[in-house]
């Protein structure tokens, strides 16, 4: 993982190369991440795969997470590595949540990763994120007829309530 | 009766006089006394069924950890109670044990397992996951299995010891031997639940899977 001064030079040279790719760093608790801007995330994960001196050439991981009630509302997390200096760095996309049963959208990067495939299927299919360009963006894990996104935070838990006798007696 | 007590070495001369022939009168009526139980054949044939289950090799989650893992091994050996025979098939087995958290993808794959079992068979929903839920209150997991199964017995615990396993499987072989109805349906009053692979639809059967439903069903009343 860079230091915050080792991420503000890889901010720098992606700015030099790719314009307006990098919208802001975040460095916090030690965790280096490029907040990038959605529309170019290509952009700069193919600069941080291909640039010589970088080469964070494997996507160990791809996730989303749901920032509600914050705006934007979605974060897509890269984590890139570099296996030969054992080198982290993380990307994020933060998406806004387009309203009425739109899907936020992005681009695939499932030509510059294969394994970013299965990966961008499971977030599609818990956050219901649009992974534009992906060559099977179906269900993965929940059944194919399932109605909703379920990782969402105004999701609702489901379930069905359970009357212990504790909470009866004392809430009830 | 009082049946008088006697040495192995003369109840065998006794077997072996009434394997020849020799044995009569009152020496017969106390060798019958003494070897011979009367009984009705359902129960009889209940004892053997109670006896003799071959539970189905299937696990869900971490309760198949305790069963049907444990309770197969030298330590606690199911073997004892006449079901260690485990079927790899549901075509062959008459138990199938629950044994964890049912999400609501692998619901309909248990309903067929247990639809392809043959009659009479038994379910049991084996710790807190699979008879209610247990602490899986979300929107992946069927709350509780008998939503869309019917189970014979149930089983606390999370997970339950193997011992309690025990406890419960010998519960059901006393459920068993008590007589009840040897069809599901019959047994939980469920009839007009069938679901129709071909037919009209919404599930209705079409006039001749109906008529032969019925027919078959005429014919296991009579």
């Amino acid at each position: 993982m860079p230091d915050a001064p080792g991420l503000e030079l890889i901010r720098g040279e992606i700015e030099r190369d790719r314009p307006g790719a990098v919208l802001a760093t975040s460095f916090d608790r030690g965790q280096a991440a490029l907040i990038a801007d959605p529309e170019r995330i290509l952009d700069v994960l193919a600069w941080l795969r291909d640039e010589p001196g970088h080469r964070y050439d494997f996507l160990s991981s791809l996730h989303v997470a749901d920032y509600l009630p914050a705006e934007p509302r979605f974060g897509v997390h890269y984590e890139l590595i570099n296996r030969d200096r054992v080198e982290r760095v993380r990307v994020k996309a933060m998406l806004a949540d387009p309203g009425d049963d739109a899907l936020p959208a992005i681009d695939s990067c499932v030509d510059l990763f294969p394994t970013a495939n299965f990966q961008e299927r499971e977030a599609f299919d818990f956050f219901g994120i649009e992974f534009r360009g992906h060559p099977e963006l179906t269900r993965i894990l929940l059944p194919d007829d399932y109605v909703g996104w379920p990782q969402r935070r105004d999701f609702p838990v489901g379930g069905e309530p359970v009357t212990f006798t504790y909470n009866e007696r004392n809430y009830g | 009766m009082e049946v008088e007590r006697r040495t192995l070495r003369s109840k065998q001369l006794s077997a072996r006089d009434m394997l020849r022939g020799d044995l009569e009168g009152e020496d017969l009526e106390r060798y019958v006394e003494e070897r011979v139980v009367t009984t009705t054949f359902e129960r009889m044939q209940n004892w053997a069924r109670s006896n003799s289950i071959f539970p189905l090799t299937f696990g869900l989650a971490c309760c198949a950890i305790e069963a049907p893992i444990s309770i197969v091994t030298a330590r606690y050996d199911l073997a004892r109670f006449g079901a260690e025979a485990l079927r790899a098939s549901p075509r062959q087995a008459d138990m199938i044990i629950l044994s964890g958290r049912v999400s609501i993808k692998m619901a309909p794959v248990v309903r067929r397992l247990y639809d392809q079992m043959l009659e009479p068979k038994w379910a049991v929903s084996m710790g807190a996951c699979s008879s209610s839920g247990g602490m899986f209150s979300n929107y992946a997991v069927v709350q509780g299995a008998d939503k869309f199964m019917p189970i014979d017995l149930h089983i606390p615990g999370c997970p339950p010891r193997p011992e309690a396993v025990l406890y419960g499987f010998t519960k059901l072989q006393r459920k068993i031997q008590g007589n009840p109805d040897q069809g599901w349906r019959a047994r939980y009053d469920a009839h007009g639940t069938e679901e129709w692979a071909r037919g009209g639809p919404r599930s209705e059967p079409s006039a001749e899977a109906a008529a032969a439903y019925e027919e078959a069903r005429e014919l296991a009343r009579a």
